[in-house]
């Protein structure tokens, strides 16, 4: 039988706002714990939620680039749980009537495109950040005893939701590294995974190939792409190996410990929580204004996926992918030359050496580029380094290439031999120190670019003949 | 020598305008009422030091549900025992800034829930006009306060009729604003969508005077809006050309007490001598639901607004092992009956497969209360109905009934539920205990339920002062 896999995600991008969600604290990542607060992120008891303008128009911005119908009206939900990171009790979130409702957004692939539904994207409030003392693993279980921080509650967060339309682990990551490229472009979010910027959930199940839906199981707390793809790999493995042993996958969730990549995730059932949603009522509906969300649509850049496309016909779809995804398409764009080679060093060389793409001067390291099988290795890999440095300048590294290049130091060295006969025989009958004077002449000819270093020893091999 | 049982705010304003007392001697004289007859009434759950806020102007006494900087704000219940705000809340700002020093923090039921004020965790408060009765609730200490002359003026919070009911059984006059007209923020919250504070004192234009301290819109406060005139302090005497509207559910319902009755249509014929025009009109659905559908909505908003109480910031935390276990025991032993009776409504009406038929209906039925009573507004300019349908009822007659207690507010609730305006002015006495002659506007009326109010005041000639006091 051919199994289908059947993947949906859940992602929290957060906001990269001044100001939390409902208060005017700061938004700040590195302070001291619970230096960012005030009555309202504290829950004290009268405090009371006024929303961050700025938040909801980015909202309606990444709804409209994930291609979301932005209704009329929407409103803000309270979820009621209690947890010690919730400190009201509820968090504000959206439930029927989100931000953003019914995208689509386009994953390409090398065979064709797959169209991810977006069931909704809606805003919502971070919840503290909880820290277990003792016990195992830093978690609740066992812990003596808990801090929170409440410096990230009530950030803004907003929670993306797919419907279960992706078919492979690799499309799954495709699209997550094109959302994180589309928010980082519109500039409302570092989408940084190592900081929590932007996290996500995956609900995976496998069926026969065009049958109903089976049981899903949710994974968790997976902190890289890679790491994603490849623990939806092994869990439609799993889930095709129970039934094809006549068993029934639970429905579960999947944490996994990002510090230990290769232990086996943890279990949990789920459960199912009421968590009683009604409207908040200490705040009015939200509606969009037409005229802003229009603005917006015309303003909308360049999506990801079409800069694939359009890319593709020159590189093929691998490199296109890659650069784009990479965030590295634009650098691409910037730099003249045969476009092949272009494409590959900046998505290599150049990557490897870190060098920020926003500050690469393009036409200088196009002449490098061109010049790339004329100059050494070590020239060409300093030149990518220093290629986002003010004042880089190809010709130092180019005219290095000139050094190494003895066919055309010879005739040079050779010419100024025949015109300073005497000085050479004086050399040769012992006046060493008239070296200096060859190599002086030679870089005086060369305007300078000689190497003396092989000078010195081209010079050295000549005058001993 | 200044009578504190007859003091108007208003007369208080004229004495420090003539220098002839200063706001210190002011805030000192009630004071020394509150020493007096304050053990006997317990209006207050805490009183402060003038030097505690200053200011220059006539002192106040606010509801325990208003917090106010670095003063004990506990809502009457344990679990904010000890518990002292690090903020002032709009309106005890607004209080503040006007130079209103602060004379205390008064009882009520806690979290507002209650029509008695017996339901405080510190004890009832008395009705200054017969101790052994209630002073009506949730805001019994404020309106008891300004009775018995412990305060000039004073703020209350009213969700379903705890600033009317009790201004009517202790013969003050309290308003009731338009929702969304005064800000809620620093206000321990009830029920979000109904709670509204407001003015209470012994005359409508003292009412006035302090709901325009209070009242306008407030960044911090997303629900508030501007008011679209000024607040005025009537002057006229007279309801010509005002339609006045009798819905007949309202003033013949069930449980109304003859002597309320009697006095609500004297003063029915007073408006009509003084020059309005007095129809009758209908209500049936808002009286027949209003007062269900208020115990579906206030304690759904109520079972969340309160998880806040959960032992981990502030206030009461019982320790044990575990966090629920702390929750649990922090809940146990922080909350009475009563917030948890309705956490307990609330937490059920919001659940999943009940939601729909509990708190989603009951959203679409406060639809028709409000259609039902913009149609009336349509013929008529004010409504008019006793607040309570009782007078002031004994210590401990209705504790052991909720049903009894909650009906209480039969008549406060359903305007409520709209979102309109309401006064509560005293207009007479039945066995010896003051009635109160409730009045609903439109929306943002305000201006005109003072200015009618004002005139029926001038032509009851109701004595305030309670006659075991005198």
């Amino acid at each position: 039988m051919s199994w289908e896999p059947v993947i949906g995600l859940e992602i929290h991008v957060h906001l990269k706002t001044r100001t939390k969600m409902f208060c005017r604290c700061r938004v700040a990542y590195f302070e001291p714990p619970n230096t960012q607060t005030c009555p309202v992120c504290l829950a004290q008891p009268g405090a009371l939620p006024v929303p961050n303008r700025q938040a909801i128009e980015w909202t309606v911005l990444l709804g409209l680039a994930l291609g979301c119908e932005v209704p009329e009206r929407a409103i803000f939900h309270r979820k009621n749980y209690f947890y010690p990171d919730n400190p009201k009790g509820y968090q504000i979130s959206q439930y029927d009537e989100p931000l953003c409702v019914n995208g689509r957004f386009v994953v390409p692939g090398a065979e064709g495109d797959t169209v991810v539904g977006i069931e909704r994207a809606h805003l919502e409030e971070d919840a503290a950040k909880t820290i277990h003392v003792g016990g195992a693993e830093g978690r609740i279980q066992g812990a003596d005893r808990s801090l929170i921080d409440f410096n990230r509650a009530g950030t803004p967060l907003v929670e993306i939701v797919t419907a279960p339309d992706l078919r492979s682990a690799e499309d799954a990551k495709r699209f997550l590294q094109l959302l994180r490229q589309t928010v980082i472009e519109l500039g409302i979010s570092d989408a940084e995974m190592e900081k929590g910027s932007l996290r996500f959930d995956v609900n995976v199940s496998v069926r026969p190939s065009g049958e109903e839906f089976r049981t899903r199981t949710e994974l968790k707390n997976m902190n890289s792409f890679a790491f994603a793809a490849r623990g939806i790999e092994r869990e439609l493995e799993r889930q095709i190996g129970v039934y094809e042993s006549g068993g029934t996958v639970e429905q579960e969730t999947l944490h996994f410990d990002p510090s230990r990549a290769e232990a086996p995730p943890l279990r949990s059932k789920e459960e199912a929580q009421d968590y009683r949603y009604f409207p908040e009522p200490d705040l009015v509906p939200l509606e969009p204004d037409r005229e802003v969300v229009e603005r917006f649509r015309g303003e909308l850049p360049e999506s990801p996926t079409a800069r694939v496309r359009r890319l593709e016909g020159e590189l093929g779809f691998g490199l296109a992918e890659g650069l784009v995804t990479s965030g590295r398409d634009e650098l691409y764009s910037r730099i003249p030359g045969e476009r092949v080679a272009v494409a590959n060093v900046v998505m290599n060389e150049l990557a490897a050496t870190g060098v920020d793409p926003a500050s690469v001067n393009a036409d200088e390291l196009a002449k490098v580029i061109e010049r790339r099988g004329d100059i050494p290795r070590a020239a060409f890999t300093d030149a990518l380094a220093a290629s986002g440095s003010p004042g880089f300048s190809a010709a130092r590294y180019l005219t290095e290439a000139s050094i190494a290049d003895v066919s055309e130091l010879d005739p040079v060295i050779d010419r100024i031999l025949d015109e300073n006969e005497s000085q050479a025989e004086a050399y040769r009958g012992g006046k060493e120190g008239l070296l200096g004077f060859f190599v002086g002449l030679v870089m005086k000819e060369t305007g300078g670019k000689a190497n003396p270093k092989i000078v010195s020893e081209l010079l050295r091999e000549k005058l001993r003949a | 020598m200044i009578d504190t049982l007859r003091f108007t705010a208003e007369e208080a304003v004229g004495l420090l305008e003539r220098g002839e007392v200063s706001a210190a001697e002011l805030h000192g004289v009630y004071r020394e009422a509150i020493a007096e007859r304050d053990p006997e009434i317990h209006a207050y759950l805490c009183t402060v030091e003038h030097g505690a806020t200053a200011g220059a102007g006539v002192p106040i006494a606010l509801k325990d549900v208003i917090s106010t900087k670095g003063v004990e704000t506990t809502a009457a219940s344990k679990i904010l025992s000890g518990y002292k705000p690090v903020f002032d809340s709009t309106v005890a700002a607004r209080c503040r800034e006007a130079g209103l020093p602060l004379l205390g923090k008064t009882n009520l039921d806690e979290f507002a829930m209650g029509s008695s004020t017996e339901n405080s965790a510190f004890g009832p408060t008395h009705n200054p006009w017969d101790p052994g009765r209630v002073p009506g609730g949730s805001s019994g200490g404020s309106t008891a306060a300004v009775a018995a002359g412990l305060a000039p003026w004073a703020l209350g919070s009213d969700t379903g009729g705890s600033i009317k009911q009790p201004a009517a059984l202790c013969g003050v006059v309290g308003l009731r604003p338009t929702f969304g007209t005064v800000s809620r923020y620093g206000i321990v919250a009830f029920a979000s969508s109904l709670d509204q504070v407001g003015p209470i004192a012994k005359t409508v234009r003292d009412c006035a005077l302090l709901h325009r301290i209070i009242a306008g819109s407030d960044a911090s406060d997303s629900t508030t809006v501007e008011l679209p005139e000024p607040i005025e302090v009537p002057q006229a005497d007279d309801l010509k050309g005002l339609r006045i509207g009798v819905p007949s559910e309202m003033n013949e319902a069930e449980g109304i007490e003859p002597g309320v009755s009697e006095a609500v249509s004297r003063t029915i014929e007073l408006a009509r001598e003084l020059g309005a025009e007095v129809g009758e009109c209908h209500l049936p659905r808002s009286v027949e639901f209003g007062l269900p559908c208020y115990y579906l909505i206030a304690p759904s908003e109520a079972s969340s607004n309160l998880a806040r109480y959960d032992g981990a910031r502030y206030g009461l935390r019982a320790e044990a092992g575990g966090i629920r276990a702390m929750y649990e025991r922090t809940r146990r032993e922080g909350f009475g009956d009563e917030p948890k009776r309705r956490i307990m409504l609330g937490t059920y009406a919001l659940s999943a497969g009940y939601y729909e038929a509990f708190y989603g209906q009951a959203q679409k039925v406060r639809t028709v209360i409000r259609d039902e009573h913009a149609a009336a507004f349509e013929q008529f300019d004010v409504l008019v109905s006793p607040t309570s349908p009782t007078v002031a009822f004994e210590l401990g007659a209705r504790t052991a009934d909720p049903l009894a207690m909650y009906a209480a507010d039969v008549l406060t609730i359903p305007s409520n539920m709209a979102g309109l305006p309401g006064l509560s002015i005293p207009c007479g006495l039945s066995d010896g205990l003051p009635v109160g002659f409730q009045l609903i506007g439109r929306q943002f009326s305000e201006n005109l339920l003072f200015r009618a109010g004002h005139a029926l005041e001038r032509a009851i000639q109701f004595d305030f002062v309670p006659e075991r006091l005198k």
